[in-house]
């Protein structure tokens, strides 16, 4: 039943789970689990860890999808910040960061799934591209905050950097980033059109 | 309040502390500006997400998601009621409890045929889909009925939200009301040429709609 969904818009499968279809919530899962545990193990660096903060994350998603509001963001932001913010609050609760948190460490990758995952890899390869357009201080201030968890004033503290130099880094990168990522989607659409 | 709005980003990055975090919170709710640019970097920000590394969950989580999810939803029939209890049992008391539990199995069979119907029109892949204009969803025509998905909350307070099925040239027919958006089944069945509409009206209905539609889908 649940691929039999994979029509519908995320924003139509997130109205679906807001009304307890539990088909739906599994079509939410196969869309955006991947992505969000490689998200959740990143900053969290416990596999266990990354499980229950995925785990948190779909339960929010299946409680308070009526919450949801389409005409605010897409239904993908919606979920994955669910993911990232249960992440950061356990990193910051359990002090695992590393001081490495700009390594990832790939796991290997399961047969099936296949066209999900190539398109995870385009995506993946196509926001590490516009990452590294980035000038390093911008992109270090957005990889410390986003996959370290750590905040603006243990950012500011960690750098040796005061306050508002972080903030003005961190907003734009961030800032810079889209622009990028935007650019990017507006040459893809006029090279296929 | 200009120092507010420049937490906009490590807002959208989760890099406020929890106070931090409350304070631009209370800011957001008023500040439509920076309700707009926190939009645009979550976006930016949930790009991140999918440059954070490859990794598997494992077979089991999903599984244990979907038990969790199932053992909490507050809706859920609990299908032994519809078991009757032993006739000798019966008192007088008891016996105008089992008449009441047989009318509720009723409404709530009504509601699973309804439940199930929704799905076998959503699941169709034979059927014809229609994107909505006005407002984000799909109409979703198939043999066996038509299902309307409307991205939107909650109607507003004593509102409710109407379907219509509206002929090439011809009068608008009620096909149904519902309070939230989601999918619903449709009453009746659209041919080709008609537009199904949705209208906010007061609660409970009206014969024909007296607001503008907020979406609308014409079939081809």
């Amino acid at each position: 039943m649940a691929r039999e969904l994979a029509h519908l818009s995320d924003e139509a499968v997130l109205a679906l789970v807001a009304r307890s279809e539990e088909p739906a919530l599994a079509e939410i899962y196969d869309r955006f689990g991947a992505v969000a545990y490689g998200l959740a193990l990143r900053v969290l660096r416990d596999e266990g860890l990354a499980q229950d903060a995925v785990q948190d994350a779909f339960l929010t998603v299946w409680r308070t999808a009526r919450t949801f509001a389409a005409e605010r963001g897409a239904a993908r932001t919606w979920i994955l910040t669910l993911v990232h913010r249960r992440a950061v609050d356990l990193v910051r609760r359990e002090q695992r960061r590393r001081t490495d948190p700009l390594e990832s460490a790939p796991e290997p990758v399961a047969a099936e799934q296949t066209d999900q995952l190539a398109w995870l890899r385009f995506e993946r390869e196509r926001v590490q591209a516009a990452l590294r357009k980035l000038p390093d201080q911008q992109r270090e201030a957005l990889e410390l905050a986003y996959y370290g968890g750590f905040s603006q004033s243990q950012l500011a503290e960690r750098l040796g950097e005061p306050l508002g130099t972080i903030k003005s880094r961190m907003h734009t990168g961030l800032a810079r980033l889209r622009e990028l990522l935007e650019a990017e989607d507006t040459q893809w659409t006029s090279s296929t059109s | 309040m200009d120092e507010l709005h420049e937490l906009t980003a490590a807002y959208a990055l989760d890099a406020l502390d929890a106070d931090g975090q409350r304070v631009y919170e209370q800011h957001l709710a008023g500040c439509e500006r920076c309700q707009e640019e926190l939009a645009a970097l979550s976006d930016a920000a949930t790009a991140l997400a999918y440059a954070a590394g490859e990794a598997t969950p494992p077979a089991e989580l999903r599984g244990r998601i979907l038990d969790a999810a199932s053992a909490e939803r507050t809706n859920v029939v609990p299908l032994r009621l519809r078991r009757r209890p032993p006739l000798q049992a019966l008192s007088a008391v008891a016996a105008c409890l089992v008449v009441g539990l047989g009318i509720w199995n009723v409404t709530l069979q009504h509601r699973l045929d309804h439940r199930s119907a929704l799905g076998a029109v959503l699941a169709d892949p034979g059927a014809q889909r229609v994107a909505l204009s006005g407002a984000a969803g799909e109409v979703v025509v198939s043999q066996k009925g038509a299902a309307l998905v409307l991205d939107r909350g909650a109607a507003p307070a004593q509102k409710t939200y109407e379907a219509w099925l509206i002929p090439a040239g011809g009068d608008p027919i009620p096909a149904g009301t519902f309070d939230r958006g989601g999918a619903v089944l449709l009453h009746g069945k659209p041919s080709a040429g008609m537009t199904v509409a949705v209208t906010i009206e007061r609660h409970g209905g009206v014969d024909a709609p007296t607001t503008e539609p907020i979406a609308t889908a014409k079939l081809a």
